[in-house]
């Protein structure tokens, strides 16, 4: 089904098409961050309609913390390969070596080891001068401050009292060497706009987004899919079966899941019309600290 | 609502419902203590837009950060940055979401302090509407007038003025009015037209989401009711069809689309479309989207059109409707908003960005500055930060424009420097000017530093001497190449393209050969003075007269590379068999064989080209070139 040409969400789509464009046209060696979740479907699908007839002339990047659900990892390999795209995949691979995870050395250092540094190791490996992300300014505070072509210094720093101005659609792509942007098609759509996206233009997402019996243990009043061996469990600690789904995708233990009887699109959006909770709720990391989002982002998280 | 009952039906009606809402961008702005994010936070509140959890962090926030004595501090839901908590100012355009049955709205909350006006005008510039808020105690201050300047400035056409705290002023009606009169008469003299004023209190919530009972005297909308209802479509553009070429899509021979973003008018397969600025015809064939093709594209599509004929078209082109082209030029008056702490100086090339072109531009005149607080008229030498300025522009290519009144995407502009990349400016195109009326230059003397100034490059003289054969011109070559691709303006002297024209009248005797360098010699510094990066590939065998050479030039530009080839191995490579000719006699006074070839004695390069190969070498006098440039900053920044 095409949606309605005058539909809001039309402008949404046309405006990140545009973006995307622009990054390509103004770029030497662009990447597109792909995390496997909703908004990097969402993206990966804006990516295909803005070059058609042409494949995506931008790779896809997965950073691999080794801990993602294993649904995720398999429908990364798959849908990239539909899509026509360049997949690389990264590891920090001295993180692996030094055995960090997130049950042994906690959620803040294995995010900043396995997904801050890899990232930036990724970055300077293949030299990119721009990283697409799917990041939007509804999600939490300090991303509703940021532009849609973000400037990263050569140490991947985000200052945000500095930014560049960004009038109109104007966007400056111009770095030195090192230098690279963030850029973020995604800025302007709101949780809904994707979900009713995803439904109106029928994009696949990995089924963790619907309710389902899966195997979780509650702990810290978050309910934690156990979704290899390599969990260890408390005393006390027995999975039970309940039905539950995700509202974003991450490190399978760093992944709070809800309670949840939507086992379809449909399902899931009128359950989402009805919520009380923001989605980054289900995030360890953001629990950290009040700031905890800001300052990781000025340290290079994405 | 049951989660039993069809579902699917039931979201199908919440998208048609969700889809056909109209989307309303505006911007809070008024100076630092009126509440602005107070108001924002109220209204995500009232319209049940915060989640529980974030309510929840918003009480522990106001405990610990709060300024209203441990009562929920709505400001806190806005100022996202660390610093902006620690200081308890907005410094950056924060966005934020939130929709009720009628509309969608997307908000940018703006800071009020003047040095973050820049912030200010980057959520003003994608806005339909501002909501300009003033203190019922204070009346309209200077911020107020700066805001409305600035929103006057980039074209906002409605105003909501929300006069704030009217429980400090006992909800006092002859208090709005007389700040209401004020406002409309500065609105004017701004050319905002349409302004709604609305008394209310943020904190409290009266006429914020609904009619307050405390200001029965005021018989209009509530500040959301007003928001829900105001139409801010602007008259239908006469304009024709306009889309900037963002990007050629050619993924194999047979196809070859210019996808963009359709900014005025329609089109439809068919339609006659012209390319500008070049001006070539041609006829739409498809319009491409990977939903299958259009029948017809129209204002805000992002689409790839094929056309009917192979033209050479790339990005920063506009195509438009044939029967009403935009209009083409290079000089333009323009007024521009100065964003950075290094000054705006005439003549300066700075990068101007406007629809998906980039050229470069200078500013040949500013004709006055404006005073943001007051709206005076000033004359003015430079820009300084935050300062708006009525200027006109020189650009180095032609483009296809409209003025931004007409038409926002192709009259907008912003300027980039040129060292740091930093958004330094953004502007709008008023009209274009007649060459003959801008002949005029201010404060600008056509000298070498000037000249050099346009290139933005600093010129030298790069002399390669050596033995004939010794690889001269194939280094001076390579350089000159990359040179070029790093973006330097440069000439390349050597024996083919002197000898045969300037020098045909000389010989090879000895006073022959001096007159040939003097000549060379002095062509390089006119081409110095001119602004070039020069390189000269003369066997130039004598030391006085490459001494002479020297002399002509200033400190650190007359670089001397010695490409030092043993005889042997050039008479080896003879590429030219001018060595066997010479051997046989049959050329007389050749270098080497029977003319000397005095050596540099201290030469700023030497060069072994026996060894390493022709691009390391290449690269060695880029370097050092780079860095002789790097010791002497000419050009004052």
């Amino acid at each position: 089904m095409m949606i309605d040409r005058d539909s809001g969400l039309r402008a949404l789509e046309a405006e990140s098409i545009r973006v995307i464009r622009e990054v390509a046209s103004e770029f030497a060696n662009p990447v597109f961050l792909y995390s496997i979740g909703k908004d990097s479907s969402v993206l990966l699908h804006l990516l295909y309609k803005a070059f058609y007839p042409a494949s995506p002339p931008i790779p896809l990047l997965h950073v691999d913390t080794t801990w993602k659900f294993r649904e995720m990892i398999s429908f990364r390999d798959r849908r990239s390969r539909e899509m026509g795209c360049r997949l690389l995949v990264h590891t920090n691979e001295d993180g692996v070596r030094q055995g960090v995870g997130p049950f042994t050395h906690g959620s803040a250092v294995h995010t900043d080891v396995m997904k801050t540094q890899a990232l930036k190791q990724a970055l300077d490996k293949y030299k990119f001068d721009a990283a697409i992300g799917g990041a939007r300014r509804d999600e939490e505070k300090s991303r509703a401050k940021e532009r849609v072509f973000s400037f990263r210094n050569a140490q991947h720093r985000w200052d945000p009292k500095n930014q560049r101005p960004e009038l109109w659609s104007l966007y400056n792509a111009r770095v030195h060497k090192g230098e690279s942007v963030r850029v973020f098609p995604l800025s302007n759509w709101t949780e809904l706009d994707i979900w009713l996206y995803i439904y109106r233009e029928k994009i696949e997402v990995p089924s963790l987004y619907l309710a389902k019996e899966r195997p979780v243990v509650e702990r810290d009043g978050m309910l934690i899919m156990v979704d290899d061996a390599r969990m260890p469990l408390f005393p006390g600690e027995t999975p039970l079966m309940r039905r539950v789904r995700f509202r974003t995708l991450g490190c399978y233990p760093l992944t709070g899941a809800i309670e949840s009887e939507a086992d379809t699109l449909p399902k899931v959006i009128q359950e989402m019309l009805v919520a009380r909770t923001s989605e980054r709720q289900g995030r360890v990391i953001d629990q950290d600290s009040w700031a905890s989002m800001e300052k990781k982002k000025q340290e290079g998280y994405f | 609502m049951g989660i039993e009952l069809d579902a699917a039906t039931a979201i199908d009606a919440y998208l048609q419902q969700h889809e056909t809402k109209s989307l309303l961008r505006f911007i809070t702005c008024g100076s630092v203590d009126d509440g602005k994010s107070t108001l924002l936070g109220r209204l995500l509140y009232d319209t049940k837009l915060l989640f529980d959890d974030q309510l929840a962090a918003l009480e522990g926030d106001s405990r610990r950060h709060g300024t209203q004595n441990g009562e929920l501090d709505f400001a806190l839901l806005v100022d996202g940055l660390s610093a902006e908590r620690e200081q308890g100012i907005t410094i950056d355009v924060a966005y934020r979401f939130f929709s009720t049955d009628q509309r969608k709205f997307i908000v940018a909350d703006c800071p009020g302090h003047e040095q973050y006006t820049r912030n200010m005008a980057t959520g003003a510039s994608t806005a339909d509407l501002a909501v300009v808020l003033v203190d019922a105690r204070k009346g309209l201050l200077t911020q107020t007038r700066r805001h409305t300047y600035i929103c006057g400035l980039l074209g906002i056409r409605h105003v909501l003025l929300a006069v704030n705290k009217m429980d400090l002023v006992e909800y006092g009606e002859a208090v709005f009015r007389r700040i209401e009169a004020d406002y409309r008469e500065l609105a004017a003299q701004m050319g905002v037209p349409h302004v709604t004023a609305i008394p209310l209190s943020a904190l409290r919530g009266d006429n914020v989401s609904s009619r307050s009972q405390q200001m029965a005297w005021f018989g209009g909308p509530s500040l959301l009711q007003h928001l829900e209802t105001v139409q801010v479509a602007r008259p239908a553009s006469a304009l024709g069809f306009r889309m900037p070429v963002q990007w050629v899509c050619r993924p194999d021979q047979g196809f070859r689309g210019y996808a963009g973003q359709v900014v005025a008018g329609s089109i439809a397969p068919g339609d006659e479309v012209v390319v500008l600025p070049a001006g070539v015809r041609s006829k739409v064939a498809r319009i491409v989207t990977a939903d299958g093709d259009l029948h017809r594209a129209t204002d805000g599509d992002a689409v790839t059109l094929t056309l009917a004929d192979e033209r050479d078209i790339s990005r920063g082109d506009v195509i438009a409707a044939a029967s009403q082209p935009p209009q083409v030029a290079d000089q333009f008056a323009a007024h521009l908003l100065w964003m950075d702490e290094a000054a705006l100086l005439p003549g300066r090339p700075y990068w101007l960005k406007i629809g998906t072109r980039t050229v470069t531009a200078q500013i040949t005149e500013i004709k006055h500055r404006v005073d943001v607080n007051t709206q005076a008229r000033r004359p003015a030498k430079r820009l300084e930060l935050n300062e708006v300025g009525y200027c006109n522009l020189s650009l180095d290519h032609a483009i296809a424009f409209e003025p931004y009144a007409q038409c926002r995407e192709l009259g907008a502009f912003i300027l980039i420097d040129r060292q740091t990349n930093a958004t330094i400016a953004a502007g709008t195109l008023d009209f274009a000017l007649r060459r003959a009326e801008n002949i005029h230059w201010q404060h600008l003397e056509v000298d070498r530093v000037a000249r050099a100034r346009i290139k933005g490059q600093q010129p030298a003289c790069l002399w390669f001497t050596g033995l004939s054969g010794s690889g001269k011109s194939t280094v001076a070559n390579l350089v000159e190449k990359r040179l070029h691709a790093m973006g330097y303006h440069t000439y390349l002297l050597d024996g083919d393209n002197v000898r045969h024209g300037l020098n045909r009248d000389l010989g090879f005797t000895e006073e022959d050969r001096v007159e040939n360098i003097r000549r060379v010699a002095e062509v390089s510094r006119l081409m110095v003075d001119a602004g070039l990066i020069v390189l000269v590939s003369f066997i130039s065998p004598f030391r006085s007269e490459r001494r002479m050479a020297r002399a002509l030039f200033g400190e650190g530009e007359f670089l001397e590379v010695f490409v030092d080839t043993p005889l042997d191995v050039c008479a080896q490579r003879d590429p030219k068999g001018l060595y066997a000719k010479a051997r046989a006699g049959e050329i007389k006074n050749f270098t080497g064989i029977d003319s000397p070839y005095e050596a540099p004695e201290d030469p700023e390069l030497r060069l072994d080209t026996t060894g390493t190969p022709v691009d390391v070498l290449a690269q060695r006098v880029i370097e050092t070139l780079l860095a002789s440039q790097e010791e002497k900053p000419q050009t004052p920044r």
